[in-house]
Formats: C-alpha cells, structure tokens, sequence
C-alpha cells in the first residue's frame, strides 16, 4: 500500500530539485526509454530509510562529478506502480531491489546497484561506487 | 530522509544471509531478531545442491544482483540458526 503523498513528497524532491527526471506513469518510462544512445541513470527511489536515505544523497553527490550520464531519471517503487513496473521491464534480469540504480549504455544495463549493496553504506560511499562506473561507462559532462 | 524503525533491532531492514545448521540458507530482510528467532520479509530459500549449486555458489550470485522473493516472510527458530550475515559482506568473485 502506498504512503502518504505527503510523507513521500520530501523524498521526491530530493532527486527532482537536482534536475533527476520524475517518471510517474507507464508511458513516462516508455518516453523517456525510448532515446537507448548514451547512458542513462535510474534511480529506483524508495521511502525506505535505511538505503533509500544514502542513496538519495549518493546519487546527488554523483552527479558533482564531470563525468555524468546523458539523461537520469526516477521511478518511485510502491508508490508510482506501473511506472516502477514497466521501468522494471527494462532490467528484468535483476530481481527487484528498491532502491536500487541502473546505469544503461545504448539500452543495455551496464552496472547494477541492488538495495543491499546501499545497506549499510554512507552516501560518500554510493557516489564513489557511481562515480567509478560513470568514469568507466560516460563520456558526456552534462545529464538532461 | 526516510523511514526508519529503530526499536526493531540493529538489523531491521537490512539484507540478510540467515545460515542453518541443515542445508538450508535463507536470503531476506530482516524485520526482527529476538532471543526466539528473526524474522525475514521477501525472502529466497535455497538448499544446498538445488539447481546443481552449493550454498555458497548461491550465495556468490546473490551478492552480486539480489535474491528473487520466494516468500513474503519466513521465521527461523534460534535453534536452526548457524549464522547471520549482512547480504553486503558476502565476497562476490
């Protein structure tokens, strides 16, 4: 059952207000997957504290660097379901993690972060583990 | 920002590797652990040998990508019990 908006709202605005794309329908996520050259960044947003809480501010702290993926996007898991379900079709060879980050290279998934390697880890830490993939996988400067 | 439970335990809603003494393991997160047991949300079981593979060749591709949700929640008696580890601290190579 989802929670309430209200609650879930802070967490929202801590991806959007860095410019990640909020994709709250079905056809948001098929939009937005339908460009597959580049890199594209998902973030799969949860309200749970004890990951979501240092992925959020990983992820912010990632995107500092100069390497960044061409597009990054969001979908919030038991919140906005058919997004996070038809997103979840884009990576369907993962078990579903929440949250969890998906880094794409022309379509395919080339690093996956599931929910247990956020556990436990401080937001420094996430942005690291994403940075070195994004040095490894981008070549562009500036996400859209 | 988030939802936090801290009167749940260390452990609350962190990714678990619960060990038995049997060829049982089980993959879950844990909601609670009490003298009594811990308790397992989305959880995978896996016995030794299923599917041609170990507990730790189980283990190995579990740390890497997660664990397929077999269960919504699972209990395991303190009895049962050889160890338990965070999913995170498992090595993958």
């Amino acid at each position: 059952m989802p929670y309430d908006p209200n609650l879930v709202q802070p967490m929202r605005e801590e991806l959007s207000r860095i410019g990640v794309r909020e994709l709250r329908s079905a056809q948001d996520v098929e939009s937005f997957m339908t460009e597959k050259n580049g890199t594209t960044l998902l973030v799969v947003n949860s309200v749970c504290g004890c990951a979501a809480g240092q992925a959020r501010p990983g992820v912010r702290l990632a995107l500092q660097s100069d390497v960044k993926p061409d597009r990054i996007a969001t979908v919030f898991a038991g919140q906005d379901l058919e997004a996070t379900a038809r997103a979840r079709g884009y990576f369907a060879q993962f078990p579903p993690s929440s949250p969890s980050l998906v880094l794409f290279k022309d379509g395919e998934v080339v690093h996956f972060v599931p929910r247990h390697a956020i556990e436990g880890r401080d937001a420094m830490n996430v942005a690291n583990d994403l940075v070195a993939a994004f040095h490894k996988y981008c070549k562009t400067t500036a996400a859209r | 920002m988030g939802t936090f439970h801290h009167d749940r335990g260390a452990l609350h809603g962190i990714t678990v590797v619960v060990d038995t003494q049997g060829p049982r393991l089980y993959v879950g997160r844990c909601d609670t652990a009490d003298p009594d047991g811990i308790v397992l949300l989305d959880v995978d079981v896996h016995a030794d040998g299923d599917g041609g593979r170990s507990k730790d060749d189980y283990l190995r591709q579990v740390a890497r990508v997660g664990h397929w949700k077999k269960h919504d929640r699972v209990v395991v008696a303190t009895a049962e019990i050889a160890s338990v580890r965070r999913l995170a601290d498992i090595a993958t190579d």
